[in-house]
């Protein structure tokens, strides 16, 4: 009896402790999930063998039949048409969306951070230019942005056989880019970049023990001017004494032959194509109006006792900004910045729309249309913006651990 | 777009999990009462839509009277704009029911890409456009140029093709939609449109100066161009090629969209009547009723009509028959006969 009434017990706390309940139906829920999957790709494969395709990447060693406009990725992977494969297609995208996705966050930062101070400035023609600035921009759609750009920027150009020079001989701009001087290391450029390599690391040791030196006696040591001193002459001298083993190839253009011919040469120099420009443009503007925001929020957060109290210890408005607000107000404008910089690299695959060959145009697009894998290739594009959500994602919270306050 | 792109990898993903192993084409067309065709997003002449959503052209057309065939009215269709890259996973995922939009059947389209072309109804060709003042009169000339044109297409492969085998460098810049292609164009991005020819007579309307710009003489390609099924199912693959067959009958032996149904009462000629359905059970075979080559000759007329009303000589395209005359014309057109 006694035994009887304790089993009965022991299973109704069973089914009442929390935990195993929690357990049996998170299994119960795993199993759930795990027949949809099996009926989703049993299904899946059912029926691409009903339409005769089969799943596999073995595509990715055939050669692309197909030129892609020239751009940083096909300069990267030497990209020729007929020899190489849809394995460096996949790359070329990767290659040009990172391209855009980087020199926009970096444009988007500096654009943002000036706008957003602006917009906190007393003078009121900063204030009202950021304010405008940031309504407007963040107000119209992005696509019609970069369309504006684009063709905003294609009609103000001088055509094909004429030039706007920006330094005569050197840089020049026209309808098909802008074209710069192309740097061409020669040999032993090797050990230069050795040198830079070794001068930054010295400067992280000075500046190491500058703050250490700070700490005990509390001088200053002028750590950013000796910085820069290292930086330039360490590695100047050892490029003068190899005897400049840099050479620059400068754009040509020629005004007589066929018409076709004439203009700047393909080929000589380094061309920026007007499609890159305009992403980067739209892009950076765009995301800056929201960056401004978050950095405007972030600093109107930091409590207005922080710079009182500053001002009261003699402490000048520029540093009380830079050393007093600014840290602070980073620790709330980081984790919404993230969030813009993973904004750029996904909006990055608009540029489709104006022919710049990045990721989803030229491997979801281009080659998709030619070998028809669509489940493939989806899934090897998406990692790739996985993959950099999450790098970016891992540097933002490192970042952000970094300048948390730290509670004594 | 990446996000419209993800979501209509999910969706087509789903779909290929999920869609088409129900019911065949023809009994999912009949349960949800239209069909829907895939054109292209404003091709004047081939499809496209007027500003109060109305669509007109010869790619429209076809899937008009396949409309007609199955329902006996040629307005149960509902239009899907694709881009050219879009249209193939839209097809192969059920998002549309035919492809119609100008697309070319190439051997890998047929057997790798899990489609089937039902047939042929423009012959085309690609062909270059330059402005006059380039002065340029061959595509021979054409070493160094940039080049505008439409991403996901066969053009892109025989440009390039056809600028290898010539040892001529250029520089290919490809967007997805044909309006950005023509504007990039128009404001001088590029010495050279490249597309279908039929294309470029339909796009050439679009330009600031359509006076100012010459096609060269060189056809590089063969682009026949016509309507797209899934793979796999062998009747709805029989209707509409045997609609588009139907239609070219009809031209060749002078059955118009007027004259049909007074031709069926009128003749004795077994031809006429087994394609209008006055003898035999034809249209059972495909699953339908036995008039539908009537309904479909009815709703668009014979193909002839249906080319000089969309294309021929008299539109702003101004496209002489020229190959797509029937064979007995001069032409290539030229179908299987209905016994
Ligand atoms: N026939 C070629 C090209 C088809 C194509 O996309 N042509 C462009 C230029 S004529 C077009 O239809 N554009 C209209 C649009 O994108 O809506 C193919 O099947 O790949």
């Amino acid at each position: 009896m006694g035994i009887k009434s304790d089993t009965s017990f022991s299973l109704r706390k069973i089914i009442n402790d929390k935990h195993v309940r929690g357990v049996v139906l998170q299994a119960m829920m795993l199993l759930l999930v795990a027949l949809g999957l099996y009926w989703l790709v049993d299904n899946t494969l059912v029926n691409l063998d009903n339409q005769g395709k089969s799943l596999g990447f073995n595509f990715l060693q055939t050669t692309a039949g197909f030129q892609i406009s020239q751009t940083f990725g096909t300069w990267l992977f030497d990209y020729e048409v007929g020899k190489s494969t849809y394995w460096e297609v996949y790359f070329i995208g990767i290659a040009n969306t990172f391209l855009v996705a980087i020199l926009g966050i970096i444009a988007a930062t500096v654009i943002g951070f000036t706008m957003g101070i602006m917009r906190l400035s007393n003078n009121i023609v900063f204030k009202s230019f950021a304010t405008t600035y940031i309504e407007i921009l963040r107000n119209v759609p992005l696509l019609l942005q970069l369309f504006f750009w684009y063709f905003a920027v294609l009609r103000a150009m001088p055509g094909k056989r004429e030039k706007f020079e920006i330094i005569p001989g050197v840089a020049g701009l026209n309808i098909t880019g802008l074209y710069l001087p192309a740097p061409q290391p020669q040999g032993g450029f090797d050990l230069v970049l050795i040198a830079i390599a070794l001068s930054a690391l010295l400067v992280f040791g000075v500046r190491h023990y500058a703050g250490k030196r700070q700490d005990k006696t509390g001088e200053i040591l002028p750590v950013f001017w000796l910085g820069v001193g290292i930086m330039v002459v360490i590695p100047g001298l050892v490029f003068l004494s190899l005897g400049s083993p840099l050479f620059w190839e400068l754009p040509e253009f020629k005004e007589t032959g066929s018409m076709l011919r004439r203009g700047y040469q393909p080929g000589l120099g380094m061309l920026i194509v007007p499609e890159m420009l305009a992403v980067w443009l739209a892009l950076s503007l765009y995301t800056a109006a929201f960056i401004a925001e978050i950095v405007r929020g972030g600093i109107l957060a930091v409590s207005k006792g922080q710079t009182e109290a500053s001002y009261a210890l003699g402490i000048r408005p520029n540093y009380t900004l830079r050393l007093v607000i600014i840290p602070q107000a980073m620790r709330v404008i980081i984790p919404p910045l993230t969030s813009q910089y993973l904004n750029i690299t996904k909006n990055s695959s608009l540029a489709v729309a104006i022919a710049y060959p990045e990721l989803v145009s030229v491997f979801a697009g281009t080659a998709l249309n030619q070998v028809g894998k669509e489940i493939e290739m989806i899934f090897m594009m998406m990692m790739v913006y996985l993959t950099f959500s999450l790098v970016t994602a891992a540097f933002m919270n490192w970042y952000n651990s970094k300048v948390k306050l730290i509670e004594r | 777009m990446i996000k419209r792109t993800i979501l209509s990898a999910a969706v087509g993903i789903a779909m290929f999990a999920t869609g088409a192993n129900a019911a065949t084409t023809l009994e999912a067309v009949k349960a949800k009462g239209f069909i829907q065709c895939g054109v292209s997003q404003g091709l004047p002449g081939f499809s496209n839509a007027d500003d109060s959503g109305n669509w007109t052209g010869l790619d429209v057309e076809m899937c008009r009277a396949v409309a007609a065939a199955v329902f006996g009215d040629g307005s149960k269709v509902k239009f899907s704009p694709l881009s050219a890259k879009q249209r193939f996973t839209a097809l192969s995922s059920g998002e549309v029911d035919i492809l119609s939009r100008n697309t070319t059947w190439t051997m890998t389209r047929d057997t790798q890409l899990g489609l089937n072309f039902a047939g042929v109804n423009y012959y085309d060709g690609q062909g270059m456009m330059v402005p006059t003042a380039l002065g340029v009169k061959s595509a021979t000339e054409l070493d160094g140029a940039n080049i505008c044109t439409n991403t996901g297409t066969t053009t892109e492969l025989n440009i390039t093709d056809y600028f290898r085998s010539n040892n001529m460098s250029f520089n290919l810049i490809a967007f997805e939609k044909a309006d950005e292609v023509v504007a990039a164009y128009d404001a001088g991005r590029c010495d050279v449109y490249t597309t279908d020819r039929s294309g470029l007579a339909a796009q050439r309307g679009k330009l600031t100066n359509p006076d100012a710009h010459v096609v060269l003489p060189e056809i590089i390609s063969k682009e026949p161009l016509g309507p797209v099924v899934r793979q796999g199912d062998d009747q709805w693959f029989n209707i509409v090629r045997w609609t588009l067959n139907a239609l070219i009958n009809a031209e060749e032996m002078g059955i118009t969209q007027a004259n049909a149904k007074a031709r069926l009462k009128g003749t004795e000629n077994p031809a006429i009547k087994r394609l209008l359905g006055g003898e035999g059970k034809f249209g059972e075979e495909l699953g339908l009723s036995n008039d539908w080559a009537l309904n479909a000759i009815t709703a668009v007329g014979n193909y002839g009509e249906s080319y000089e009303r969309n294309v021929g000589p008299n539109t702003p395209l101004k496209l002489d028959r020229g190959v797509n005359a029937l064979w007995s014309n001069g032409g290539i057109l030229y179908a299987a006969p209905i016994r």
